[in-house]
Order: C-alpha cells, then sequence, then structure tokens
C-alpha cells in the first residue's frame, strides 16, 4: 500500500504522548515531492514533537509514520539512520555541537550518517560549497559560541542541508532573531528550497515566513527574492497546516487560511506585516 | 502505593538499559578512538594532580594517627602495615573514586545535559550517530582504564607520604618501613584494590551519563542533574565499597 502513494512524509492518525501528556492527537496528512508545507502554530501546540516524529527521534504511541513510502514508527534506532540519512532537519536552538568548529560541524553528516558515502577528499570541497552557499565562507574554524545568533542559524542550515536531502524541515528558523536576520534567514531557505526542489517542511509561529515561501522565489540573477505571481510562476505547490493543542485543526492552502474565520487562526494571519 | 513505586522502577530500568548498551558498544562498530583517548586526557591526566595530593596526604594522616595507636602497644614499628593495607584496600580505591565523581560524574551530566536540553543529542541522533556510541561508551572505557591507573598512582603516593612521617618523625629505618609495606599486601589486598576502582569506575562515569541524558527543563536541569549524578556516585561507591570488600574478607586471607 505503502509503495503504491508518492508521498514524501505521510502521517496516520499519529498520536504522540510524554508521561501522559498528549503532544501530538490524532495527526494525519501526506507531503508530496516538491511540496512546500508551512507548519502553524503557537508555542507548546506540537510543531516541534510533529518534526521530531517524522524523523523517528520521538516514537508515535500510535498510528503509522511513512517516509519515502517506509514505516519508521516501528523501526530499530539503528535502522532508522538510513531514513534520516535522507532527511535534513535544522533544529529550533540550531544546535550546533559546540565542541566543534563550524567546517567540522557542517561536515559531520557527511562523515557520520552511514547511508552517505562521501570520499575523504570531498568532504572538505562540499563543506565549502555549502558554506558560501549560506555565506558564511569566512567563518570555517570558528566555534559555534563565537558567532551571532544569525550566523548559528545559517551554520545549522548548512549542516542540515550539506548532504543534499530530499526532504528538509526546519524547525522554527526564525525564532529570536531581528525581522532583518529573519528575512535573510527566510531568503535562504526559499534559495535553498529553488535551487535544491526539495520537498521542505517548515514550522513556525510567523504566519509572514509561510506568506514569503509561498509567493517568493528566488532569483538567482539579482540574488533576491522576487514575488512569484500565482499561476504562471508557482510551480511548488505551497500548503497551510494550522496546529492548536496537538491537533491539525487546519490543512489547506493561502487563500483558504486567509478567510478562515476561525479566531485561533485569525491570529496568525493578521499579525502579518 | 504502586505509583510510588514507578518512578524509581522506572529509573532503575532505564539505567541498566544504559549500562547495556554501553557495554555492548564497546564491542560494536564504529569505535570513536579519538573520543576514548580525549576522555582519558580529561579523566586521567586531569585527574592526577588532585589524585597525588589526595593520596599523599591521607597516607600521611594514617601514618600519625595509626602511630599513635601502635605506640600503646609498643608496636610503631608496624606503621607501614597499617599504611599499606588500609591504602590499598580502602582509602587508594574510595578516596580516588570520589575525587574522580567530583571531578568527572558531575562534568559528564553537566556535559551530556546540556547537550540534552540544546537539543545536540537529538542532532546527534538525526545525523547518523548513536549518541550512546558516541558519548556513554568512550567515557566508560577511559574511566574503566584510567581509575585503577589513578588508584594505583594514590596507593603509592600514599606510601611514599607514609615513609616521609616514619622517617623523619616516628624516627622508623626507611628499610623497615618499606619492608613492612611490602610483607603486609597478599593477593587478596592487591585484588580487592584493583577490583574496586575498576566497579567504581562503572558507577562513575555510568551514573554521570545517565543523569547528563535524562536532563530536562533548561540550565536548571543541568545544574540538577549533576548534583544527582554526585550525590548518587559517591553513595554507590560507599555501598558497593561494602558489599565488595564483605565478599573478599569471608572469602579468607587476614
Amino acid at each position: 500500500m505503502a509503495a503504491e502513494t508518492p508521498a514524501v512524509l505521510r502521517f496516520e492518525n499519529v498520536t504522540v504522548s510524554f508521561d501522559g501528556d498528549v503532544a501530538l492527537r490524532d495527526i494525519s496528512f501526506a507531503a508530496f515531492e516538491g511540496e512546500s508545507r508551512i507548519i502553524l502554530g503557537a508555542a507548546g501546540s506540537g510543531k516541534t514533537v510533529l518534526l521530531k516524529t517524522a524523523m523517528g527521534l520521538t516514537k508515535p504511541e500510535s498510528g503509522k509514520v511513512f517516509v519515502f513510502g517506509q514505516d519508521i514508527s516501528t523501526l530499530p534506532e539503528k535502522r532508522l539512520f538510513d531514513v534520516r540519512g535522507r532527511i535534513g532537519m535544522l533544529f529550533q536552538e540550531s544546535a550546533l555541537f559546540d565542541s566543534l568548529n563550524i567546517a567540522e560541524n557542517v561536515a559531520y553528516p557527511l562523515l557520520n550518517q552511514p547511508s552517505i558515502h562521501c570520499p575523504k577528499a570531498d568532504v572538505l570541497p562540499r563543506v565549502k560549497r555549502t558554506l558560501e552557499f549560506v555565506e558564511l565562507g569566512e567563518t570555517l574554524e570558528k566555534f559555534p559560541s563565537e558567532l551571532s545568533g544569525g550566523m548559528r542559524r545559517r551554520a545549522a542550515i548548512a549542516r542540515a542541508v550539506v548532504t543534499e536531502p530530499p526532504l528538509q524541515m526546519y524547525d522554527s528558523p526564525t525564532a529570536g532573531l531581528d525581522p532583518i536576520t529573519a528575512h535573510t534567514i527566510m531568503a535562504l531557505l526559499i534559495k535553498e528550497r529553488d535551487v535544491s526542489q526539495a520537498t521542505t517542511l517548515l514550522a513556525t509561529h510567523r504566519f509572514q515566513d509561510g506568506n514569503l515561501m509561498a509567493n517568493f522565489r528566488y532569483n538567482s540573477e539579482r540574488g533576491a527574492l522576487e514575488p512569484a505571481r500565482n499561476g504562471t510562476e508557482k510551480k511548488s505547490r505551497t500548503t497551510f497546516m494550522v496546529l492548536k493543542e496537538g491537533r491539525l485543526i487546519f490543512e489547506s492552502d493561502q487563500d483558504a487560511i486567509e478567510s478562515s474565520t476561525d479566531p485561533y487562526i485569525g491570529k496568525f494571519v493578521k499579525q502579518r506585516v | 502505593m504502586l505509583d510510588l513505586l514507578k518512578e524509581p522502577v522506572l529509573a532503575v530500568q532505564e539505567f541498566f538499559l544504559l549500562a547495556g548498551n554501553a557495554l555492548k558498544n564497546i564491542f560494536r562498530r564504529p569505535h570513536y578512538g579519538d573520543d576514548i583517548a580525549l576522555q582519558m586526557d580529561a579523566i586521567g591526566v586531569g585527574s592526577l594532580p588532585v589524585v597525588v595530593m589526595i593520596g599523599s596526604f591521607s597516607g600521611i594522616v594514617m601514618a600519625l594517627q595509626m602511630s599513635r595507636a601502635l605506640s600503646q602497644y609498643g608496636q610503631v614499628g608496624k606503621t607501614g602495615t597499617l599504611v599499606s593495607l588500609t591504602l590499598v584496600r580502602e582509602l587508594g580505591p574510595v578516596l580516588t573514586a570520589i575525587m574522580v565523581a567530583g571531578r568527572n560524574s558531575t562534568g559528564m551530566a553537566s556535559e551530556l545535559g546540556s547537550m540534552k536540553v540544546t537539543e545536540q543529542i537529538d542532532a546527534m541522533r538525526a545525523l547518523g550517530t548513536d549518541p550512546i556510541q558516541k558519548l556513554v561508551t568512550p567515557r566508560v572505557i577511559a574511566t574503566c582504564v584510567m581509575l585503577p591507573l589513578l588508584t594505583i598512582i594514590a596507593d603509592f603516593v600514599g606510601m611514599v607520604g607514609g615513609f616521609l612521617i616514619a622517617k623523619f618523625v616516628l624516627s622508623i629505618e626507611s628499610r623497615q618501613y618499606w619492608t613492612s609495606v611490602w610483607r603486609a599486601l597478599e593477593w587478596n589486598d592487591v585484588t580487592q584494590g584493583l577490583l574496586k576502582p575498576l566497579v567504581f569506575a562503572l558507577v562513575v562515569s555510568l551514573m554521570g551519563c545517565y543523569h547528563g541524558l535524562r536532563t530536562t527543563g533548561g540550565t536548571q536541569g543541568v545544574g540538577r542533574s549533576t548534583t544527582q549524578a554526585m550525590v548518587a556516585a559517591t553513595v554507590l561507591i560507599f555501598v558497593l565499597d561494602v558489599l565488595i570488600t564483605k565478599v573478599f574478607v569471608s572469602q579468607g586471607g587476614s
């Protein structure tokens, strides 16, 4: 059954709880190739748990999680590494390894991911290329503690995408950053999405992040974002999902979310600048 | 009542699961040699100064105390025997283990705890490494190698400390002192003196890692698990010390 569906990521009635506290309640959805999904929700609504469950970092209590058609909800840890090798994840607080410098951090998945066989000679060039992509070409030798919050976030993005994974997940990439830095980070994620054509999951509490994802594209000639007109240029589909206290209460496109009358959803949409 | 018991039982179960996985990983690939060397340096070389200090002073104190007790029986010449026995059987292993618990159990708990609360442990799993294999097993191996070595050094330095007192305060001839030190030891003493640090090493490293990895609740939680690691390791050292001593005492020997 799973083999027939081309869904990259698929949740079937997934419930996750920690010591009796339900974090996700009966979540079902499917993300398809090349699709962008914006997961909106207040703090504690289950965005992080959803992404971690998609990677097998937390186990669902019931329900099934399919990644690239494979049910990962029952796989043992050792066999999960093959799946995780095809997912790039940006953690909320960047989660760079403090004991390693930036180059070693970015090289980490290339050297340690069992399913990725990167020749030793290729590691450094790939690390450099990826760091230049996120405009951090000068900081190879620096340690995470020496960088600013925005630079750490960019280094973490580099680490997430250095293996060129077909599924990319970003957990609150703009949280705790000033608006200008937040915008550059979003521009970077859109650039990465347009270059790699990967399926993207973006968890955020800011509607404008989702708006950028949905309506802008990266212009490689100008090196900046430009609006992608609906219809003609909009190749990639963007779907909005709203989580409330562990429940998926909304799943549709941008027009539907903007015309929604739900007060909880309205709160996210209205804060748009 | 059952609910009250649930948590400690779960904690014990989790601890033994972690211990089992950490020990199994010793024989599994991939091996992280660099991490083992780094930990050996932190635990062994790093603890050397403090272990030398503690060892020598406990030897000095034992010589002073014992000489007073022995003088009542006119046996001051046996000071070396008592210093050697107490050091090799008890003080060397226990004091060294407590020092290493204070330095390294807490260090492991706070390091792993901060990694846990900043999602670095999750990131490690996401990027293809098993945190037990990468973090816990190297620490266990390094502690199991270094703690017996540190204990031997502490024992020896303690004997030298006792020698200084014997020679310059008690006016015992150096040859007599060293002969009594050497003669006092039997295989039974040496075996328990080396088995204890090995067992303590498992306790110290696993307690530090266990409390570190189960940290929750931000930086406050890191402080809490650091304290818990130190307390649990110290108490367990004494409990296990009693058990091991009981086994060796009832095995005969003097």
